[in-house]
């Protein structure tokens, strides 16, 4: 009975110049099979200058049903938002 | 600006420097695994390095109004300004450390006084209109500096920026909001809102670092795009996008020589005072001593809580070996 392969994240820059994006996930044997299996997977029509493979097991995260918890704190700080401060259009750019 | 007089190392014209040069004319993105000079390398180390700092020690002059502000909306709007200023400082180190340098020792050269912030940061913020001058000036200079940053060759930097330039927005705003309501205000109130703008003018305008005819590592941080406009031409966009915002305030700008130049399509303006400029980055402003004394005994004084997070995770660590 041969053993199970792990699950990986893989993460693809697009293009030269924007951060590397989550595009899914796949099993290989290790991280250098990972990276193999993401290129063929993932960029058979050119998708990305670079891939990043990470253990899905390395990935930590919040527990989903406390995510309103979470993230309650920011939704009453309005002001941290532009639009809160109420600029006359003659003022200009800013 | 927040990376002022940052020295460049010279390119000596190898055929990896040929090709790295080519790719930055193309446009394309450097990365931190890629092949770079050691020049441009150090360069942006210092560059991001100060600019890091310059977020870190930009949040005492604003810090010493929290408990004061004149309203709790007022105060938690400069809290939340503050704390911004301290994910910027967050998001540069990391940017800096892709390049092969620790945080902790850019902490340890800032601490020592040998790496630079920028030389704004070293005056006293005396009123609360201080805090509409800072906001409505300095922020909007950052601002004028960090958008074509967005740009910048090397990668990391130029994602840190795109993030930070979506949130200076606000504290340019906030700023000019507190001017706005002192100008609004009394006699008493908008003449604090004047003393603010002459006290804050000219070390805004130094802000963007020595005129270009004496910017000596200009050059070859434009040629790698690390820089994409000199010191004088943003201290001109500064100028004539705030000559109107001080007009529209009713504040005057504390420059006899400024006046409109419709051939230029422009303002003339004054000559900042150079000598005072020097002397400030030298450590002789009026608050280069206090800002160091207090991000010293700040990193002093946090010892105990670092070490009793690592304890922990250790412990943690061992509990879960245990476990397994
Ligand atoms: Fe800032
Ligand atoms: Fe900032
Ligand atoms: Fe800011």
């Amino acid at each position: 009975m041969s053993k199970e392969w792990p699950l990986w994240e893989i993460f693809i820059r697009g293009q030269h110049g924007l951060s590397h994006r989550h595009v899914g996930s796949l099993h290989a044997p290790d991280a250098e099979m990972a990276l193999k299996n993401a290129r063929d997977v993932y960029t058979r029509r050119n998708e990305g200058v670079s891939i990043w493979v990470v253990e899905s097991n390395k990935i930590t995260a919040f527990d989903p049903d406390a995510a309103e918890h979470n993230f309650a704190a920011p939704k009453s700080k309005v002001y941290r938002h532009p639009t809160f401060f109420d600029i006359p259009e003659d003022v200009g750019a800013m | 600006m927040y990376a002022q007089l940052v020295e460049t190392g010279q390119s000596e014209g190898t055929e990896q420097e040929l090709e790295f040069q080519a790719k930055i004319d193309r446009g394309v993105r450097i990365e931190a695994n890629d092949w770079m000079p050691e020049g441009y390398r150090k360069t942006l180390i210092r560059q991001i390095g100060q600019h890091a700092h310059s977020e870190i020690v930009g949040q005492l002059p604003e810090g010493n109004w929290i408990t004061r502000a004149p309203s709790l909306q007022r105060k938690a709007i400069l809290l939340a300004k503050v704390q911004d200023e301290a994910g910027h400082g967050l998001y540069l180190y990391c940017a800096a450390e892709t390049l092969g340098i620790s945080r902790d020792e850019m902490t340890a050269q800032l601490l020592s006084g040998k790496a630079k912030y920028s030389s704004i940061f070293n005056y006293p913020t005396l009123t609360w209109a201080d805090m509409g001058a800072v906001g409505w000036l300095v922020d909007g200079a950052a601002i004028m500096n960090q958008v074509p940053l967005q740009r910048c060759s090397y990668g990391p930097y130029s994602r840190a920026m795109i993030r930070i330039c979506k949130e200076e927005s606000f504290h340019q705003r906030q700023g000019f909001d507190i001017m706005r309501q002192l100008c609004q205000g009394t006699d008493d109130q908008k003449a604090m809102a004047q003393d603010a703008l002459n006290r804050w003018w000219w070390p805004s305008l130094m802000m963007f670092g020595p005129s270009d005819k004496d910017s000596v590592h200009s050059e070859q941080s434009m040629k790698w795009g690390i820089k994409q406009n000199t010191n004088d031409e943003l201290r001109q966009k500064f100028v004539d996008q705030t000559v109107p915002q001080a007009e529209w305030l009713g504040l005057t700008v504390p420059d006899p020589e400024l006046k409109w130049n419709e051939e230029k399509g422009g303002y003339d303006f004054g000559e900042p005072d150079w000598s005072e400029f020097f002397e400030v980055i030298k450590g002789n402003g009026p608050c280069n001593r206090d800002r160091l004394e207090a991000r010293n005994k700040a990193w002093d004084d946090g010892e105990w809580f670092r070490d009793g997070l690592t304890a922990h995770a250790e412990k943690q660590q061992q509990h879960n070996i245990a476990a397994e």
